[in-house]
């Protein structure tokens, strides 16, 4: 039998390549400067997606973003590694989400989408890591779940065993479908994108964007539903305005610093009993451990 | 993020020759297969965006994963166990990444599950992946025993083969005995066919086989009881499903350590005959063997390419006397020298593919319709063109590689010479580029007949004809001059009419003609593109003066009375 995975997926600011125009005065980031890319986790949660997908025939993986109309730049990613659909959620109302509205977003499309089997998510996103989306999701449509999943293990029916990465070790976890999983990364690593799917997709688009290659040839793949993002709004979505966005959003910067580390002073300690046993009280009092 | 397309802008721009879009019109049939295959391109320019794109994986793949792997595969190297191989781990990771992404088939048609892309494309492909790894673009590259089996197979056995292939099984060719290397006339293998069992049966030993183990195997046996030369011999197509071939071992190589060289035992292999008897070694061998100078060809421009990366960013790197390396006119003359090559090497690889991809597409379009005499006689001029190129960018483009990788090591100075730095690899990988699929002394062999039939002096008229930038006009006027230099000394020796003195002059003629060949591209390349070639362009054009002179002072200076000398 086949399983209906759909993929929570976020357009990023690569966060890891950071230069030195990387921060804005104000202490926002400036997006120009950084290159908007796969959330790396998420592309984790899509090969987990994708390696059900190749040992069970007939599932489908569909991915879901909510960003500006560019993160369709992320379904086609998606779409040219394996995805087999993806949605798009955009409208100025979800704009400036915190944790709480993005996950009400996301829940609101999932509900919309429906006849799922199993929410795949990164762990975190590199811009924010906050790690609360996925479960947040979770809670809101009443999934168990697992966190810090690195491989699926065995699903038989609905019966799904994961294995977790968790601080000291693994944990080896079993549960039922419908669930959600949040993905580590040291789970397996996304497959390329393939040659013949980046010639099949390329032309996908959402309805706000206009590819000039995909509107030359826009007579010749009529009749291709595959190549249609499907684009949602808050209405599209039956979704309360006042949970989306910023009025949605609980959380409220008061204000970002610039950080620069600087080295401290270093101690030299001998090895002596003495010694170690007086750093690891010093440790303990401070709370650096214990 | 690495990406070894997108940071050698020379591909971008060889990809987007003018010839390009006859060449893609043919092989596309007039872009036919649009409706039946979600991936087929609806034209021309959704053809070169598609192959821009796959590019880009490519480039990435080579960059991310290949690239990475490559110390720990020459380090590790493949192990041969009872019989059979197992690859270094960074191998199947590689293996597996060109796999997942679709990159095995790239030339075949879509009805096998191949991506049908020209020629153009996939040695591009061929010269990143070497640049990543030499040694395993001998295992990717071995996707060209497919096109010999789309050649010349039935079409029952290309729907068998060819399509795993595509799926990701690996090929060899099993051609070189212990006593047939480069005389491949002497092979022994024998092929004996049942009548009770209604298919054939190979017996006999290996030897230096690439990848030895693969999956599907062409195999050239004689098939012909009592025959001792190359009329005697058949292709044939083992697969490994069926059994019967054992690894014996596998050589302990100076390079190209990832890529299993083995000794192979056919006891009873079940196997089945390629196209017609007796024509194994004078047909189907001659023909992948140019398939596989080409690929060597862009082995040699990819290791080039390593060569000169590695050379440059040390030279910035590298501090003496209080400042960089690469500010000595010592350094910086070699530096630029290595680029020449590298880029003459390219571009006469890429020149020499599109004439391929004429042939061959007009060649397959002629299996389905006959062709109209415009296409006959394109068709011959390409296949001719394709032909007198091939040994010169596989014997040519080897020795550059070699060259550079030499000159890499000497840029690194005693650090170059410490097993710490990649040139070291290069220089060994490179070292084979000249030697296998025919040394370069055997393409000075292929190629002398173009010499002496005037048929590159012809090509090279042709290219002192196409326009150039004004500002590259000085330098065609001294490749006229050189040309006219190389045409007296080609004389001199055929009207001596003494085969031995052509022979032993026959190198130094082979390479000023290449050489005046891809001087002449670099200018074409270079009015185009200024920027990536201009310097480029002089330079190479300076060194080739300096050898043509070399070369005519030699070959003008030799008699037949001089031979005696030489002799051993």
């Amino acid at each position: 039998m086949g399983y209906k995975i759909i993929v929570l997926a976020k357009q990023v600011p690569d966060t890891r390549n950071v230069g030195k125009d990387a921060m804005n005065a104000d202490g926002t980031i400036n997006r120009a400067a950084l290159p908007a890319i796969f959330n790396p986790e998420d592309l984790n949660a899509l090969e987990l997606a994708l390696r059900i997908k190749d040992q069970f025939e007939g599932s489908v993986v569909t991915l879901l973003t909510m960003g500006p109309p560019r993160a369709s730049e992320i379904i086609r990613e998606g779409l040219f590694r394996g995805a087999d659909n993806g949605y798009l959620l955009t409208d100025r109302a979800f704009a400036g989400a915190d944790t709480l509205a993005t996950s009400y977003a996301l829940a609101t499309a999932i509900k919309k989408i429906g006849g799922y089997d199993l929410i795949v998510s990164g762990r975190q996103a590199i811009d924010g890591d906050t790690a609360q989306v996925g479960p947040q999701v979770a809670e809101k449509l009443g999934l168990p779940q697992i966190t810090y999943s690195e491989e699926v293990l065995s699903l038989d029916g609905d019966k799904i065993v994961v294995r977790r990465h968790i601080d000291g070790g693994i944990e080896i976890v079993g549960g039922r479908l419908p669930m959600l999983l949040t993905v580590n990364n040291s789970a397996a690593q996304c497959r390329p994108r393939n040659a013949k799917l980046v010639q099949k997709y390329k032309y996908a688009q959402s309805k706000s964007e206009s590819d000039p290659m995909a509107e030359r040839y826009a007579e010749m793949t009529k009749g291709r539903d595959y190549l249609t993002i499907t684009e949602w709004g808050v209405a599209d979505v039956d979704g309360d305005t006042t949970q989306c966005g910023l009025s949605g959003s609980p959380t409220k910067v008061k204000k970002v610093e610039n950080i620069v580390f600087q080295a401290k002073e270093s101690k030299t300690m001998s090895g002596s009993d003495e010694d170690v046993e007086n750093l690891i009280v010093e440790l303990l009092n401070n709370h650096t451990i214990g | 993020m690495a990406n070894f397309y997108l940071d050698t802008p020379a591909l971008r721009h060889h990809l987007n020759h003018p010839l390009m879009k006859r060449i893609v019109e043919l092989k596309e049939r007039n872009y036919a297969d649009k409706d039946k295959y979600d991936y087929a391109p609806f034209d021309f320019e959704d053809a070169m965006d598609s192959y821009d794109r796959v590019l880009q994986i490519i480039g990435e793949i080579c960059g991310e994963t290949i690239a990475a792997n490559a110390e720990d595969v020459d380090h590790e190297g493949p192990v041969c166990k009872g019989g059979r191989v197992t690859y270094a781990a960074g191998t199947k990771a590689n293996l597996e990444a060109v796999t997942k992404a679709g990159l095995m088939g790239v030339a075949m048609p879509r009805r096998f599950g191949g991506l049908n892309f020209p020629n153009v494309p996939y040695m591009m492909a061929a010269d990143m992946v070497s640049r990543a790894d030499a040694g395993f673009e001998n295992l990717w590259g071995l996707q060209d025993c497919a096109e010999t089996l789309y050649e010349f197979g039935n079409e029952d056995q290309r729907m068998r083969y060819i399509t795993r292939v595509c799926n990701g099984e690996t090929m060899s060719m099993d051609l070189t005995e212990p006593d047939a290397g480069s005389d491949l006339q002497s092979v022994m293998l024998k092929a004996t066919y049942s009548e009770a069992d209604g298919c054939w049966y190979l017996n006999g030993v290996k030897r230096f086989i690439t990848n030895g183990d693969a999956d599907i195997h062409l195999v050239l046996a004689r098939s012909e009881e009592g025959t001792h030369d190359g009329r005697g011999l058949s292709m044939f197509i083992y697969d490994k499903r069926n059994g019967g071939v054992n690894v014996r071992r596998i050589e302990n190589k100076m390079g190209i350590k990832g890529s299993p060289t083995c000794e192979l035992v056919f006891k009873n292999a079940k196997a089945e005959l390629c196209g017609d008897r007796k024509l194994g070694l004078i047909k189907y061998v001659m023909a992948l063997m140019n398939g596989a100078r080409l690929g060597i060809a862009a082995q040699s421009v990819g290791l080039s390419q390593a060569a000169y990366n590695e050379a440059i960013a040390y030279a910035r790197d590298r501090k003496q006397f209080g400042k960089a390396i690469v500010e000595f006119p010592a350094v910086y003359e070699m530096l630029s020298l290595m680029k020449a090559k590298l880029d003459a090497s390219r571009s006469l690889l890429y020149e020499t593919t599109r004439f391929v991809d004429i042939y061959k597409a007009l060649d397959d379009i002629s299996k389905e319709r006959k062709l109209t005499p415009e296409e006959r006689q394109e068709q011959k001029r390409f296949a001719k063109l394709a032909d007198s190129f091939t040994p010169l960018a596989k014997g040519l483009g080897s020795e550059f590689a070699n060259q550079n990788a030499y000159d890499c090591i000497q840029v690194h100075g005693g650090s170059g010479f410490m097993k710490d730095y990649t040139c070291e690899r290069l220089y060994r990988d490179a070292r084979i580029t000249s030697i296998y699929e025919g040394t370069t002394q055997l393409q000075v062999v292929a190629a002398i007949r173009y010499v002496t039939t005037g048929a590159y002096l012809a090509r090279i008229k042709e290219y002192e004809a196409m326009p150039v930038d004004d500002s590259l006009k000085g330098l065609r006027d001294e490749l006229v001059a050189m040309a006219e230099q190389y045409a007296a000394a080609v004389a001199h020796v055929t009207e001596a009419k003494d085969q031995e003195l052509l022979d032993i002059c026959a190198r130094k003629l082979v390479e000023m003609a290449g050489y005046i060949v891809m001087a002449h591209l670099l200018l074409q390349d270079a009015t185009i593109s200024p920027d990536l070639f201009k310097d480029s362009a002089f330079v190479f054009v300076r060194y080739v003066k300096g050898e043509v002179e070399k070369n005519v002072s030699y070959v003008m200076g030799f008699t037949a009375d001089d031979l005696a000398h030489y002799k051993k």
